[in-house]
């Protein structure tokens, strides 16, 4: 057996006095690929970024011994020359972690000049090299552009050739597709695999999708609020998870429990027929000072939501879902037929508040979509101070507190204690709960749901859309659910629309758009999503 | 700091509280701050009281088996066995041995000299060092000092307090036009503020003190004028930045007004840089009359200020009590004001809480 390449024991983090990591071991084999995961808040980027100690103001216990040298204690310089030679590392968002006003070649350029000591005409060949390597088509014009000129798959392919400029003998990826469309995922993962095998590196993927540990990891950690729950090798901890944490990870995947509408009883609530949404946006040279060119987010969408039904539209970022959503919800212009019952949008200030009355709106994010200055009771109670001012403040109280039971918060504890909260004390899913909360205290009819559970983690995103399907089967509520995630849709849809670049691609009921899918790009969605 | 960590119950306890008391105690959980806003609101109590500390009219008169109120009423010198019908100079030996004989007595303020009482009996020459008789010395007319301050930081705050507000409430308000309808409303109002701000301010502010007799309401409209575009343009940013966020997508989704919106979910989230500035602006007020006063632009000739003073320190170098004394309260003001709006940038962010 040979020396393992990096031999963590007894690793604490600790902010401010508090622990985040408490005490873990793992060691990495030359040439393994582990992958360490977990929840958000689990410790997983914390303990990689700490092996560089890379982390700031955290206090750090313990050892880590790289190639004979223990990374937490060797001095700073050293490990300054350690760092991106035999220790690389990828982040999450290429677009942040890549220097905004260099092409991506000088970037690579500047890692081989400084770590590799290359003079600059040897390491720009090289560079271009490395750039190749990664898949990217004519790499030499390529090296010349900007971060922000390539694609999110080509960004995180540039940051990838970076990290392997010197050839390193570990690299840590953190959550390195994370930030890319679901295509574009196993196609990064597949490179890094590819890479892994001819350097003959070890990799640390760090991450919170299980798909991605199954396709690509030799051995796994599971980590659980800073500690190592299980670890062993894929297979075995897939097969048989001894941990109930690891056990329900991995039953964390939705599961469908719809009330099915016999087609005969099918009402209407909304209907779109033509629907079309576009932005001005500035125009390129002279013609430009004159007028404004257009771009078209959605064409021609025809689509009806049923009552009590869900309508899953499915689609990449940048496939017009959203525009579509917020067009649909009257917040953004758009031209063609969208009735919802009887009212279209923007005849009277009256009219438009009644359609806002039948239908609100959950987003992706739930950090962003509550007001962090407003207490509890103010973001659920709004929707009543518009649409039923009459309302007395104790009547108005006892609404935002039957709301909030409703969606399973303040059932435990002091309920008005809850209500003078702000949202930031309250965690992913509960915000989330709370948005849906503010939704449905008016009693709509419909929800547009935008990527309810992208944001959230894996357990949560069961947990909200359980209780999504409860609330519809109890009140007959349509959803318009507009997702990136195969799972979701299978999980909650009755019938599908597939999206790409603002057409409508493909649409028809869930069991026959997801199982025989007519389309080679809803195929290609459907295998990506594994 | 001072404020940094603070586990203790009383600080866990205020989270049941309304968000009003809970944003209290975040304020007093900042000490500096805490203690930075009693002072200052003790110092500006005081200022506002500066007839009964600092006055060379006596606060109450028993003379000849009769009451007098000189510190709101003036009497002839008559009154008190003087040979003339001029106000009474309280000062003047004569009075005071009148004012001492048995059965009379008077009762002085602790300060006895007002911002324009000149001590025609002091013992050297004008401007006179720190003495028993003026605690912090003279100025160069023979006016006490401490007196001058304490009328002039009076000036000074009401000054920057009114032209904080101007400066603030015009500021927000076009500020937030700006930044939530966006669109030709910017456009319009970003072209006027590029126009409006290459006016020549000083320039302005001379020919207009030439036309018209200068006076601190002229002043204050003069420098409210100029004062709220900086503010505007961050405000703008803010509303431009937090009006396209989910929260407020959501709060359009159900309908509510444009005017609610923005009061309830973009004004208080924008309101960081208002808050940061304040103190900053607040001294900035102090400092531009100051500054103006310094110039011979600012407050009408007379009235105390601490710009004058500044510009009588300048002139006699040597009556270091003059400029020592008038930066210090200027510094300490300035500090004051720094810290509480520290604590206020605090107390006012929910998210700060039980950290």
């Amino acid at each position: 057996m040979t020396e393992p390449l990096l031999t963590v024991s007894g690793l604490r983090v600790g902010f401010a006095g508090r622990d985040v990591v408490h005490g873990i071991d793992f060691s990495i084999e030359p040439g393994e690929k582990l992958a360490l995961v977990g929840e958000s808040g689990s410790g997983k980027t914390v303990t990689a970024l700490s092996l560089l100690r890379l982390v700031q103001n955290a206090s750090l216990g313990g050892t880590a011994r790289f190639n004979g040298q223990d990374l937490l204690s060797m001095p700073e310089r050293a490990l300054r020359g350690l760092r991106g030679q035999d220790i690389a590392m990828i982040f999450q968002e290429p677009m942040s972690a890549l220097n905004p006003l260099l092409t991506v070649g000088e970037q690579i350029v500047e890692v081989l000049q400084l770590k590799m000591g290359l003079p600059r005409p040897q390491a720009w060949p090289k560079a271009i090299e490395l750039i190749a390597d990664t898949g990217i088509a004519d790499a030499a014009t390529r090296a010349n552009a900007y971060p922000h000129q390539l694609s999110g798959g080509q960004r995180q392919r540039a940051m990838i050739a970076m990290a392997l400029a010197c050839q390193p003998r570990l690299l840590l990826a953190d959550e390195p597709t994370t930030a890319l469309d679901v295509s574009l995922r196993g196609q990064i993962l597949d490179l890094i695999g590819s890479l892994q095998q001819r350097n003959g590196m070890a990799v640390l993927l760090i991450t919170h999708d299980l798909n991605l540990v199954r396709r690509f990891a030799d051995r796994v950690i599971v980590m659980e609020s800073g500690r190592i729950v299980e670890q062993g090798l894929v297979a075995d901890v897939f097969a048989q998870p001894r941990h109930n944490y690891t056990q329900r990870l991995i039953d964390s995947k939705p599961e469908r429990d719809l009330a099915e509408v016999a087609p005969s009883e099918l009402t209407i609530v909304a209907q779109a027929r033509g629907l079309r949404v576009g932005y001005s946006v500035p125009r390129r040279g002279v013609a430009g000072w004159f007028r404004r060119g257009e771009f078209v987010a959605v064409q021609g969408a025809d689509f009806q939501i049923e009552a009590g039904r869900t309508l899953g539209i499915m689609g990449e970022s940048g496939s017009g879902k959203s525009s579509l959503a917020l067009a649909t919800l009257g917040l953004q212009p758009s031209t063609g037929e969208l009735r919802l019952g009887e009212l279209s949008w923007g005849a009277s200030v009256p009219q438009n508040q009644r359609m806002r009355r039948t239908m609100q709106v959950v987003f992706q994010d739930p950090f962003s979509s509550l007001s962090p200055r407003l207490t509890v009771e103010e973001i659920v109670g709004e929707g009543l101070l518009v649409h039923e001012p009459a309302l007395s403040p104790a009547g108005r109280r006892e609404r935002v507190l039957a709301g909030l039971r409703e969606v399973g918060l303040g059932t435990d504890g002091d309920a008005l204690a809850l209500l003078r909260r702000y949202p930031h004390e309250f965690s992913g899913g509960q915000r989330q709960r709370l948005a849906i909360a503010r939704a449905l205290i008016i009693k709509p009819d419909i929800l547009v749901l935008d990527e309810p559970t992208s944001a959230l983690d894996v357990t949560i995103q069961k947990q909200v859309l359980t209780l999504l399907q409860r609330l519809q089967r109890e009140r007959g509520l349509s959803y318009l659910l507009i997702t990136h995630d195969v799972a979701v849709i299978r999980a909650m849809a009755h019938h599908v629309l597939v999206m790409k670049d603002g057409l409508m691609v493909e649409s028809g009921s869930v069991t026959k758009v997801l199982q025989r899918p007519v389309q080679a790009y809803t195929r290609q969605l459907l295998a990506a999503a594994g | 700091m001072l404020s940094s960590t603070d586990h203790s119950p009383k600080a866990l306890a205020a989270g049941g509280n309304s968000p009003t008391r809970r944003a209290w105690a975040r304020f007093r959980r900042n000490r500096l701050g805490y203690w930075s806003l009693l002072i200052f609101c003790v110092v500006v109590l005081l200022s506002l009281a500066a007839e009964l500390i600092s006055n060379d009219r006596p606060l109450l008169v028993r003379y000849q088996g009769q009451f007098y109120v000189p510190v709101v009423q003036e009497y002839p010198e008559t009154t008190f066995g003087g040979d003339f019908l001029t106000p009474t100079d309280y000062l003047d030996p004569f009075i005071r041995e009148q004012l001492d004989r048995p059965g009379n007595w008077a009762v002085y303020a602790p300060n006895p000299y007002g911002p324009k009482t000149l001590n025609y009996f002091a013992k050297s020459p004008n401007p006179s060092p720190p003495s028993r008789d003026n605690w912090l010395g003279t100025d160069d007319r023979g006016r006490d000092l401490l007196a001058q301050l304490i009328y002039g930081f009076r000036v000074s705050v009401l000054f920057a307090l009114a032209l904080t507000f101007t400066g603030v409430l015009l500021g927000v308000l076009t500020g937030a036009v700006q930044g939530y309808f966006g669109g030709k409303t910017d456009l319009a109002f970003q072209r006027f503020i590029e126009i409006w701000s290459s006016m020549p301010e000083l320039y302005l502010l001379i020919i207009f003190s030439a036309v018209f007799a200068p006076s601190l309401a002229l002043l204050l409209v003069l420098l409210s004028l100029f004062g709220w575009m900086g503010l505007s343009d961050y405000v703008r940013a803010e509303f431009l930045r937090n009006r396209q966020l989910d929260y407020v997508r959501a709060a359009r989704a159900l309908g509510v007004s444009n005017w609610q919106i923005i009061r309830r979910h973009v004004l208080p989230n924008s309101l960081t840089p208002v808050v940061t500035f304040l103190p900053f602006r607040m001294s900035g007020a102090i400092l531009a009359l100051t500054s103006l006063d310094f110039l011979g632009l600012g407050v009408p000739p007379g009235t105390s200020s601490l710009g004058e003073l500044l510009s009588q320190g300048k002139n006699n170098i040597d009556a270091w009590w003059i400029s020592l004394s008038t930066f210090a309260v200027l510094v300490l003001t300035l500090l004051l004001l720094t810290f509480m709006g520290d604590a206020l940038r605090d107390a006012l962010d929910p998210r700060k809480a039980e950290q």
